[in-house]
Parts: C-alpha cells; sequence; structure tokens
C-alpha cells in the first residue's frame, strides 16, 4: 500500500536532528489606526468601500450604486431580493445573480481583505458566481494583520471558508491588470455596525 | 535532450524581446520589494517560515497522518500516491466512479508534473485549465514558463491571435480588458457544465485537516462549488502544522510572488458541501527521496511564489521554456537533479551564483549554495560536458604547474598581439561569442613584481 510505503520513506529519509515549532508573536502595533489603513489598501486592492451609519439604507446605497443592477440575491433579510435562495438546488442557477449582498468578517487592515464564511453565503459559490459583490463589514471587526485575523476565526468550524480581498483580477495578459476575470467583477464594502440588524 | 544553454541562445536571439521578459520580470521584483519593506517584520516573519518549514521536515510523517486523520474525520476521502503514475491513476478511477466526462482545473504544479492533463484526455475526459493565463498556455498546447504567470512568455498580440483562433475574437484585438472578457464568458460556460473540479493546494493544515488555495481570479472556487465532486491534490511537502502557520504563510506568499499584500481568494476548504463529494490525493513522486538528502532537502520548503525566478538574471534573460521542467528558474534547478541527474544537470549551471534568489526566497531556502552542490555531484558523476571537462582538466593541469603556467602565459599576451582575429575568435572560443578579450598586458604580474622590486 503506497501510504505505508510513503510514511516510512519519510521516516527513514527525515533529518534526525529535532526543529522546534516557533511561537508566532501577533506583530501588533498599537498605535495603527486599524479603519483608515483598512479603507486605503481595499481600495489599493480595487475595492470601493462605503460607510453607512444605518444598516436601513443599505438598499438606497445599493441602488445608487448600480442603478440598473439585475437580480440581487443576499441571504440577509433586510435586503430587498429577486431571487430565494433556500429554493435554489443547483448552484449554477446563481449564474444569473447581478449582485450578491453578503456579510463578513473579521476585515484585515494590513491587506484590506474579509474573512466570509459558508455560514454568510447560504451557496458557497454566491460570493464568486455573482456579477458584484457587497460586503456589510462591522468597523469594530477589523484587526490589524492576518496573525490576529486567524486568532478570531477557527478555520474548520464551517465546511469551507475564504478571505476575499477585492474583485477577481487577473494580470496574466502581459502584466496588464485586468478586474472581472473570472469571479466577482467588483467588490463593495459597506461599513456599518450591524449586530443587531440581521 | 537541448540544454538550457541551448534554448537560451534561441530564446535571446531576439533582443527586445528578451529585454521586454527581462523587464517585466523585474517590474515585478520591484513591486515585491515595495510591499515587503512595507512590512517592519518581514525578515522576522521569513525566518519564522523556515523554521516552521524545518519543524515540518523533521515531523512530516507524524504530521501527514495528523492531517489524515483530520480530513477523515471531516469526511474528506483521502488517497496516497507514490508516483506521478498512481496520482494519474488515482485521480481518474475517482473521475470515472462519477463518470466524470468534463473537469476543470485550477493552477496546480503538481498536476503539470505528473501530465495529468494528458493522461485524462486521452481517457477522453475533457479538461479545461481555469487559470487564464494556464488556459492561454493549454490552448497553445504548450507548458507553463513560470510557476505564478504561467504566459509571462506571450505577447498580447500572440494572445489575441489565438483567442481569434479559438474563442473566434475579433481578429487583430489585443486589448488585455477585451480578451480578459472573452475567457470570463468562455469558462463560466465550462464552470456551469462541469461534473468535477480539481484544484492544487498552497497549504494542508494538519490540525485542522483542511487545505488551502490561493488565487486572485477566483477560478478555483468557480470550479469546487459548482461541480459535485472536488479533488485536491498536493504533494507531501504542502503540510503546516497549525492553522496560525497560516498568518505567517499567507502574509509571505502574495507579496512575494506578486508585491500584492495578500491574493484576493484565500479559500479554506475543509468539508464537502451537502450531497457532494471532496477528495484529497498526497503525492510522494520523488519528495521523499529529496527529503534524505541533507544537503538539499532544504528545498521541500518551497512555498512556490516564484520570487527567485522574477529576480534571476539568467530566467529573466532565457525565460521558462529553456529549463526543460515544469518548475523552471532556481528552484527548478535545485529540485531537478535529484529527479534525473543526467536529464537537468545542466540546470544547476544556469545560473550565476549572484544569490539574489536566496535572498528573497520567503522560506530562506540556500537556492544558490544548492545550486553549487548540485554542480559538485554532477561533476563527481561525470556529468559534464566533454568539453568542458576537458577544458577545467587542462585548466586544472595548467594551474598546478607554475612554470607551465608562465611559459603559457608568455606565449598568449604575444600571441594575442599578433594573430589575426579568426584564430582568437572562432567556435573554440565559448567565451569570445558576443565578447571582446581583455588587451594583454606587456607582462605579467610576476615579471612585474621582480623587475620592480630588484629596482627598490
Amino acid at each position: 500500500m503506497s501510504r505505508s510505503a510513503i510514511i516510512d520513506a519519510i521516516r527513514r529519509n527525515k533529518p534526525a536532528a529535532p526543529a522546534p515549532l516557533p511561537g508566532i508573536p501577533v506583530f501588533a502595533n498599537d498605535g495603527a489606526d486599524m479603519l483608515e489603513t483598512f479603507i486605503a489598501t481595499a481600495e489599493t486592492g480595487g475595492s470601493q468601500v462605503i460607510r453607512i451609519s444605518d444598516s436601513r439604507d443599505i438598499g438606497t446605497a445599493l441602488s445608487i450604486r448600480f442603478p440598473d443592477a439585475g437580480i440581487i440575491a443576499s441571504p440577509l433579510l433586510f435586503i430587498d431580493t429577486h431571487i430565494n435562495l433556500e429554493a435554489v438546488q443547483n448552484p449554477a442557477e446563481l449564474e444569473q445573480v447581478d449582485i450578491a449582498v453578503i456579510r463578513g468578517g473579521p476585515g484585515v487592515a494590513e491587506n484590506g481583505a474579509i474573512w466570509i464564511s459558508e455560514a454568510d453565503c447560504m451557496h458557497r459559490v454566491l460570493p464568486f458566481i455573482c456579477q458584484h459583490l457587497f460586503v456589510l463589514l462591522d468597523p469594530a471587526g477589523i484587526v490589524q494583520n492576518m496573525h490576529q485575523a486567524y486568532e478570531r476565526i477557527r478555520i474548520e468550524k464551517q465546511g469551507f471558508g475564504v478571505f476575499i480581498a477585492g474583485p477577481s483580477k487577473t494580470a496574466d495578459i502581459e502584466q496588464s491588470l485586468v478586474t472581472g476575470a473570472q469571479a466577482a467583477r467588483s467588490l463593495t464594502i459597506f461599513l456599518t455596525a450591524f449586530s443587531d440588524s440581521k | 535532450m537541448m540544454e538550457h544553454a541551448q534554448k537560451a541562445s534561441r530564446f535571446i536571439e531576439n533582443e527586445s524581446r528578451t529585454d521586454w521578459h527581462d523587464a517585466s520580470l523585474w517590474f515585478i521584483r520591484t513591486k515585491r520589494d515595495r510591499v515587503a519593506h512595507n512590512i517592519p517584520e518581514w525578515e522576522q516573519l521569513r525566518e519564522l517560515a523556515s523554521q516552521i518549514k524545518d519543524n515540518v521536515l523533521a515531523n512530516l510523517d507524524a504530521y501527514l497522518e495528523q492531517f489524515e486523520a483530520q480530513a477523515l474525520k471531516n469526511g474528506v476521502k483521502v488517497h496516497w500516491a507514490a508516483d506521478a503514475e498512481a496520482h494519474n491513476r488515482i485521480v481518474h478511477d475517482i473521475l470515472a466512479g462519477h463518470g466524470v466526462r468534463r473537469l476543470v482545473k485550477s493552477k496546480s504544479m503538481l498536476t503539470e508534473e505528473c501530465h495529468l492533463n494528458e493522461y485524462l484526455s486521452r481517457q477522453g475526459i475533457e479538461v479545461v485549465d481555469t487559470d487564464l493565463g494556464e488556459r492561454i498556455i493549454q490552448l497553445r498546447e504548450e507548458p507553463p514558463s513560470h510557476i505564478v504567470m504561467p504566459a509571462i512568455h506571450l505577447k498580447k498580440e500572440e494572445i489575441g491571435e489565438l483567442f481569434y483562433e479559438k474563442l473566434h475574437t475579433e481578429k487583430g484585438a489585443t486589448d488585455p480588458a477585451y480578451l480578459t472578457e472573452a475567457a470570463r464568458r468562455h469558462l463560466r460556460e465550462k464552470f456551469v457544465g462541469a461534473d468535477a473540479a480539481i484544484t492544487g493546494v498552497n497549504f494542508a493544515v494538519a490540525e485542522t485537516g483542511g487545505v488551502v488555495v490561493c488565487t486572485n481570479e477566483g477560478n478555483a472556487d468557480m470550479g469546487v462549488h459548482l461541480a459535485p465532486l472536488q479533488i485536491h491534490c498536493m504533494g507531501i511537502e504542502k503540510i503546516i502544522p497549525r492553522a496560525a502557520d497560516l498568518g505567517v504563510f499567507t502574509r509571505l506568499l502574495a507579496r512575494s510572488a506578486t508585491g500584492q499584500p495578500v491574493t484576493i481568494y484565500t479559500s479554506h476548504y475543509h468539508r464537502p458541501g451537502p450531497g457532494r463529494e471532496m477528495h484529497i490525493v498526497i503525492v510522494d513522486n520523488g519528495r521523499s527521496a529529496q527529503l534524505g538528502r541533507p544537503d538539499f532537502r532544504n528545498s521541500l520548503k518551497c512555498i512556490r511564489c516564484g520570487a527567485c525566478m522574477n529576480t534571476c538574471p539568467v530566467y529573466r534573460r532565457s525565460g521558462g521554456h529553456s529549463y526543460g521542467y515544469t518548475i523552471p528558474g532556481p528552484i527548478g534547478s535545485i529540485l531537478t537533479p535529484g529527479i534525473d541527474l543526467k536529464k537537468y544537470g545542466d540546470l544547476p549551471f544556469a545560473s550565476s551564483l549572484c544569490g539574489s534568489c536566496s535572498d528573497v526566497c520567503p522560506v530562506r531556502i540556500d537556492i544558490h549554495q544548492q545550486l553549487y552542490r548540485w554542480r559538485q555531484v554532477v561533476v563527481k558523476e561525470g556529468g559534464l560536458p566533454l568539453v568542458k571537462r576537458l577544458v577545467l582538466n587542462g585548466a586544472a593541469w595548467m594551474l598546478s604547474r607554475p612554470a607551465v603556467y608562465g611559459f603559457f602565459g608568455k606565449l598568449m599576451r604575444k600571441a594575442m598581439r599578433r594573430l589575426p582575429r579568426r584564430f582568437l575568435y572562432n567556435r573554440f572560443n565559448e567565451w569570445g561569442k558576443g565578447r571582446e578579450l581583455p588587451e594583454p598586458p606587456r607582462q605579467s604580474f610576476n615579471e612585474w613584481h621582480k623587475q620592480n622590486r630588484s629596482r627598490s
């Protein structure tokens, strides 16, 4: 059986000297303004950041950003949608979705990424297959760097989770940056305190 | 088998194109420098990454067993493949068991290494690479020339021509945005119609039994979440011990690779979706043998960022295809001799030993030292080409005999002044190709020293 053959070969060949696993510092810098840094890095990465003081205004903000939006999908109850996500059997049906609105967090100041887990999307493919993605992020849920982000989440808690740091992009043709490769063409981040709005 | 030097000399025939290739890669190197310098703890992160990988190599058997146990607990099916052939067979068996006809793949250097696409195509399965660069080279029927930017060697005019032929874009169209949009439409059709998705693996977390895949295009997720069957193929060295280690590696990977602060998508797969299946194939294919070579085992720390390629003066001016292996550049040149010393023995010589690769490596692999050590192995095994061997043996003989050396020195100083050009610059003078010999001095240092000391 190849499993035992591989494990045996590793056991024979691995270095004899012990190599202790290092502890990982958090590298946090107390003075940093995480919100400002987050907005700056997210925008550099091609995301749009919009501050919203009342989460009930999200619908208005959506229609300002994309007045001609087609089908809107969201697992969030306070968003007006055109599609009942619970009724979707085959995820390929979501190809028609123009705009998806989901919650995410924590957000990471050093790179503009936001953690989104399966529970936030209802369908794993939703944040990728939609044409435009909107993520609601609570500013209180912004951390400085990836070390702190991984401290906050448990990656195995759900079957799937992803850090998203901007719109789908590619530079595979002569290093020219093009947004809208295979997945969502744009990422808009709504910064809003939403702890009790679901 | 054509050597790196021969293929490289063909590559540089087109000088402006060589300059363009060189500049494209150097641009990425400078982007990498900018983002790396933004992180005060950058060097500390590299050291941590290196230490974590040392720990992984010293405990790889235990971590793999832990990873497997956790993955099984998560409802994932785990397979082990000793070599490329076993890997391809296992993947095909899984696909055949589900009646898969159409397969989408995101980037995986491992499956390139195993030539999975060719294998599955022969069995009648349609394989579509979904990373844009990978799709381009797949349509051109050629291998990737870079591990992060597979089509870095191509001009937009060539891609426009290719898309006109294969995807029916407008004739003469070269706008990257237009071509990318055409690929998006083409690939979305493939995603929706796929029966299964295969991805590579950036990191496999022993503690949680999940795998992490990094992309900028989102193509791994489009494939995995739409198809009812997902397969992740990983080399044994992809293991990291803890979820917390991802903090270190995700901070290093994209910054080193493309100069981005992080890849757009960093996806963590732990369990299949409801009613779906998730498989992980763990592949050795020569890695455990490399682990047994103390001088070279460090090469297994590689996280495939490609930084060593972007900085390498030889890679930048010879192109990835000159190396003749899936993983080109400095890291490829220390991985390949262990696979086949005869076939790849010239690659450790495709370097100036400047050490820039080691300087940018995010896991601090001593790449240039290993290149130097592989050269010694190649020489010991009699792997040097005849001419090089004769010249070096002749030089060793002469240089260890001061009288002979002095005689030939005198002879050459005279000869170089008097002989016509064609005697000095011909096919025997490799060095003189594209270079001028230095002006010969009137006397040797020895002669000068004697003369001047006697005067004082």
